[in-house]
């Protein structure tokens, strides 16, 4: 019992970072049709700030502060270089912009840092383990549940109770109409951009605490992830991404922890499967996007 | 209030709007006619930036032609849409915000908003409702409200009357009638040709994308190719 409740720990400690990734690329994709490949090195580029803030000597805090931000900066500047240029290009056009600018800043941090990890090392209570009652439990998997709890509702009011956040799911509904009520599309798409940078930034901090590195690559394997969560949730849903990362984290997590020892290596073609099962039996994904969209 | 000169419209190599010279006078109502496919929908979109067009469009003595939808809107030109585009996954609420997001402040938002629920009681009662939940003339009342939040000088307005019931096809056409005499401009796009002519002070009739006929809604209503082609005399 122990083992499980310490598993469904870690379960929502990852699917809440895959669901952060998710919400980051379905926000983007609902509204700009655009799947943003790129969306691992903004988590990337919130690493290297986290590393280079630590490499001055100052607080941590700053340290995750600066990481945000530089992620923030690094979404809307892709919006703005890269994706701006591309907008009403088709859905592979705007996707091999997505894998062009995601190969340009690999390239940039192997080239300018150095293609191995570098060590991000946080304080030791950020890592240590504490126990909850009988149960013992990373401190980073509590602290990322939390954040993530806080990111949701956050990312929630935004949507609901700001203007733009509003302007937000009317253009992931019908675009044009959101421009005849005189509202900039460049404001919403950027907005859009920085919330979805946001996210990604958070679930760098929460990634990169438990690891202790960053690496040029180290944000291709979650937002594929990510991408595989917002299929499963229903692909331009914001629900079905927080549903589907919660549903990959606990897949992934479950299976590593009760598989018997033999079939272990075989659990990412077991969990793809079970991936598989599921748009089998819902398309659409779990949560789809519920409004038909006017081409 | 708007001129129009050598308006061209086209989607690809489909040429919707040929060449079209347009006269809308401040606080009258214009009527557009033609039958499906002539291009009057096709104008308002072109003369709201929806979609790129050709020619000179002057709003006020301001060339806008060219301009993007947001700033058109910005400066005082409301369109509804063809098929009332009202947004299903919202609120009624969050509807007529959004009307009136980049034309007034808050408190002022708030205070028109009010005014459209006082003036459409529907809107009152499904304010916290999916506006997609709404019927059809509903949807038509949250339509022409939210373009009213923006407080437009000119509205454009895109077959209001379609797919509704007769009755609330009097209602929208009184409506319209009643936004004029409060100083709005409308420039309509109508298939029903009797009622549009019977409100109208000028009408034009297009065919494939030029102007076939234009004349006060008297003349229009009395020539020849309206007799012949819409009112089957």
């Amino acid at each position: 019992m122990d083992i499980f409740i310490q598993q469904t720990i870690n379960a929502l400690s990852l699917g809440g970072i895959y669901a952060l990734l998710a919400l980051g690329l379905a926000v983007v994709f609902s509204i700009v049709r655009l799947i943003n490949f790129a969306h691992g090195e903004v988590m990337t580029v919130t690493g290297y700030g986290m590393w280079f803030v630590l490499l001055l000597n100052l607080p941590v805090f700053v340290s995750i502060a600066v990481g945000i931000v530089s992620a923030i900066v690094i979404a809307m500047m892709m919006e703005r270089v890269a994706f701006r240029q591309m907008r009403g290009a088709d859905v592979t056009t705007l996707l091999i912009t997505s894998f062009a600018v995601s190969q340009i800043i690999q390239v940039l941090f192997q080239n300018g840092i150095s293609a191995r990890p570098v060590a991000v090392i946080l304080p030791d209570w950020l890592t240590a383990s504490i126990m909850i009652g009988p149960v013992r439990v990373g401190m980073a998997s509590v602290l990322s549940i939390l954040v993530v709890c806080v990111a949701l509702v956050g990312l929630r009011a935004i949507l609901t109770r700001s203007v733009t956040g509003i302007a937000m799911r009317a253009a992931s509904e019908d675009f044009a109409v959101v421009q005849l009520m005189g509202i900039s599309a460049n404001r919403v798409i950027a907005t859009a951009f920085a919330v979805s940078g946001a996210m990604a930034g958070i679930a760098a901090v929460l990634w990169v605490a438990p690891r202790g590195s960053v690496d040029p690559l180290m944000g291709a394997v979650p937002v594929l992830k990510a991408f595989i969560a917002t299929v499963v949730g229903g692909l331009g849903s914001l629900g079905g991404a927080v549903v589907g990362g919660f549903v990959l984290g606990a897949v992934e997590v479950y299976l590593q922890a009760f598989l018997p020892e033999a079939a272990l290596p075989y659990r990412d073609a077991i969990s793809l499967s079970i991936i598989v099962a599921i748009l089998v039996l819902k398309p659409d994904g779990l949560l789809p996007e519920r409004t038909s969209r006017r081409s | 209030m708007l001129e129009v000169a050598s308006l061209m419209v086209r989607y690809g190599a489909i040429e919707a709007v040929r060449g079209l010279d347009l006269d809308v006078a401040a606080g009258e109502i214009h009527a557009i006619l033609g039958a499906n496919g002539a291009g009057k929908s096709s104008t308002l979109v072109g003369i709201s930036g929806l979609v790129p067009s050709q020619g000179k469009i002057e709003f006020e003595g301001t060339d806008i032609s060219g301009l993007p939808p947001e700033t058109i809107a910005r400066m005082g030109i409301g369109l509804i849409p063809e098929g009332r585009r009202i947004f299903a996954s919202l609120t009624v609420a969050e509807n007529l915000l959004l009307g009136g997001a980049e034309h007034a402040s808050p408190v002022e938002r708030k205070k028109r908003a009010d005014e459209m629920r006082e003036r459409f009681p529907i809107l009152q009662e499904r304010s916290t409702q999916k506006a997609g939940l709404l019927s059809g003339g509903e949807q038509q009342m949250l339509a022409i409200a939210r373009a009213l939040m923006a407080r437009p000088r000119l509205l454009l307005m895109d077959e209001p009357s379609l797919g509704l019931a007769p009755q609330m096809v009097e209602t929208v056409f009184d409506l319209i009638v009643e936004l004029k005499s409060e100083g709005l401009t409308i420039l309509l796009v109508e298939q029903n040709v009797p009622m549009s002519l019977d409100i109208a002070d000028h009408a034009l009739v297009l065919a494939q994308g030029r102007a076939s006929y234009r004349g006060t809604a008297a003349e229009v209503a009395t020539s020849d190719v309206v007799q012949g082609a819409y009112l089957g005399h």
